[in-house]
């Protein structure tokens, strides 16, 4: 007597019919998966491990000398700024945005929002060009800002502007779609209750939207603390006062201190790679709801 | 907002209204300055600008690395959608996570490491320096980062397709006779045939804007291996506003009929897939 029955003979073979109709062979398999990791290898392993060992290479003391220096401890106090300033004005953006797209009907939305999607379109060097032609010594307000000793361009605000710029439709973008597929059903309801308008932001939409919110905050945040082309036209380079993260690391490696560079640099990965593992936690959490909400 | 009678949510002329008041500010007003500063040129001086030899070379690099590395990236992306979504191998999630990188990374920290890595004595530059290949500071390093930055684009649009693809057409392909290639090339390419698309003019949009991550790779040798947006901050440095402005209006003009094509392509492949269901 063998030691299977006919039933899980017969499910047995079912499967490997299966998984040989719908799957590839064995080899095929691992030449796929190992051709993707070879690639990958180059362009995202190799990358994330050179930034550390150059980092490290002439020692911790050097290390921690680069990034206890002066004038990158201010850089990394303007990079802290400009993201505090501009994920929050474009967080309450998106959120109005996605509200008035997701929530009526009118004219002109769909260019409404191809019109919000143009940042991603506009070269970073143009974002922080636009903003000079503007505001620089020749521009429109040129004259009028050095009569009044105000300072745009090569200074902070510019580097906000510059900032707020490309991260312009990232909470948006997330919103939208998901505002969009939750439609409007619970905030007539609350509505009908007696809420007012604020409540019913506060109380309903907020809460039902939160994971896509923190998502498109987080994405806000890395590219806000990472922008280099932009922020470079408008800061003017000034040590101590006007550079960000990137722009003191790249200064750094000009100098060929490609230690104390790469130390800088070291921080900036290190937040890439924290901004990745709560985009994973943030997804894991809004797929759970979503699934939760099809379950009712 | 004539059609505001049959809804009854409170907040659309205050959110429509903050909308368009931010948007105008941030983005359409200081756009249009680049349009009103280049209207200030005659058409010679603007051709001058926009058409000398060494700004077309540029324009010569930025495209052609642009279309190189969209295409490697529509390759092996496609290849790493498929991988993440069909195959369980160890390290599968982490691999999966680290995708992003490439949005998440800053563009000077891209730039410089993979100069160090492509560099005459970086781990892979030494490799290849003896056989006479020069990637760092060639336009090869420029198709590098590029192809580094626009990796995301084809796995991201890619992989959800591939993952809501019904088993049933593949087992009825099976059952039909048809091998796995055939299956592959007849059943499952042309349906996330739209998406590999729209992901590849995607990493193409992005990678002709970049700075960042290819001024430290490329040596920027004029003629060479000097992408475009490098030549409006040359000029920006030399105070050529109009010069720079002009070679801005090019770009901005082909970025807007890029993204006007991948508003289209979505919109094609999302009628598509209606049709389907």
């Amino acid at each position: 007597m063998s030691g299977i029955s006919t039933t899980q003979f017969s499910k047995y073979s079912a499967k490997v019919a299966k998984s040989r109709a719908t799957s590839e062979p064995v080899w095929v398999r691992w030449a796929l998966i190992s051709t993707t990791l070879l690639f990958l290898s180059l362009f995202l392993f190799m990358p994330l491990a050179a930034v550390f060992t150059e980092a490290l290479r002439k020692g911790f003391d050097t290390y921690i000398s680069a990034l206890a220096d002066a004038d990158a401890l201010s850089s990394m106090k303007l990079t802290v700024i400009a993201a505090l300033i501009a994920v929050p004005l474009n967080l309450v953006f998106g959120v109005a945005a996605a509200w008035a797209i997701a929530k009526f009907e009118f004219k002109g939305k769909s260019i409404l929002i191809t019109l919000i999607d143009l940042p991603f379109a506009v070269s970073p060097v143009i974002a922080g060009l636009i903003y000079v032609l503007i505001f620089g010594l020749q521009g429109w307000f040129g004259q009028w800002l050095s009569d009044h000793d105000l300072k745009v361009i090569f200074a902070i605000p510019g580097i906000v502007l510059a900032t707020i710029f490309v991260t312009f439709p990232f909470v948006a973008r997330e919103l939208i779609p998901l505002m969009q597929a939750q439609g409007k059903d619970e905030e007539e309801a609350a509505l009908v209750l007696g809420a007012s308008g604020w409540q019913i932001l506060w109380r309903i939409t907020l809460p039902n939207i939160k994971w896509g919110l923190l998502y498109g905050v987080i994405l806000t945040n890395a590219r806000a603390m990472g922008e280099f082309g932009a922020v470079s036209v408008v800061s003017g380079h000034i040590r101590g006062l006007t550079n960000t993260m990137p722009l003191h690391v790249e200064i750094l490696y000009n100098e060929y201190n490609y230690a104390a560079a790469f130390a800088v640099a070291s921080v900036l990965a290190l937040l890439a790679l924290v901004t990745l593992v709560l985009k994973s936690i943030v997804e894991w959490h809004a797929a759970r709801s979503a699934r939760a909400t099809e379950q009712n | 907002m004539a059609k505001k009678h049959n809804n009854v949510l409170p907040g659309f002329n205050l959110s429509l209204g903050f909308t368009i008041f931010y948007l105008s500010l941030i983005v359409l007003i200081p756009l249009s300055a680049a349009f009103i500063k280049t209207s200030s040129l005659n058409f010679h001086e603007f051709w001058v600008a926009v058409a000398s030899p060494r700004v077309v070379a540029s324009y010569k690099l930025t495209f052609g690395a642009s279309l190189i590395g969209a295409l490697i990236n529509g390759v092996f992306g496609l290849l790493t959608a498929w991988v993440l979504t069909r195959y369980t191998f160890p390290g599968k999630r982490i691999i999966d996570a680290l995708v992003d990188l490439p949005f998440a990374l800053p563009t000077a920290v891209a730039g410089i490491a993979l100069t160090a890595i492509y560099a005459p004595n970086g781990w892979i530059g030494s490799l290849l320096a003896p056989h006479g290949i020069k990637v760092a500071f060639t336009p090869i390093g420029v198709v590098i980062a590029l192809t580094f930055i626009g990796l995301p684009f084809v796995v991201r649009t890619v992989q959800p397709v591939l993952e809501d693809l019904e088993a049933e057409t593949e087992e009825a392909a099976a059952s039909l006779g048809a091998n796995r290639w055939q299956t592959f090339s007849k059943i499952i390419f042309p349906a996330i045939a739209p998406a590999l698309l729209t992901g590849f003019s995607l990493a193409f949009a992005r990678a002709i804007g970049e700075y960042g991550s290819v001024i430290f790779i490329a040596g920027n040798m004029p003629m060479v291996s000097e992408i475009t947006p490098l030549i409006i901050i040359t000029k920006l440095e030399q105070y050529d506003y109009a010069g720079a402005t002009a070679v801005a209006v090019v770009m901005l003009v082909i970025s807007f009929l890029l993204l006007l094509a991948i508003n289209g392509l979505q919109w094609w492949s999302s009628r598509r897939n209606a049709a389907a269901i």
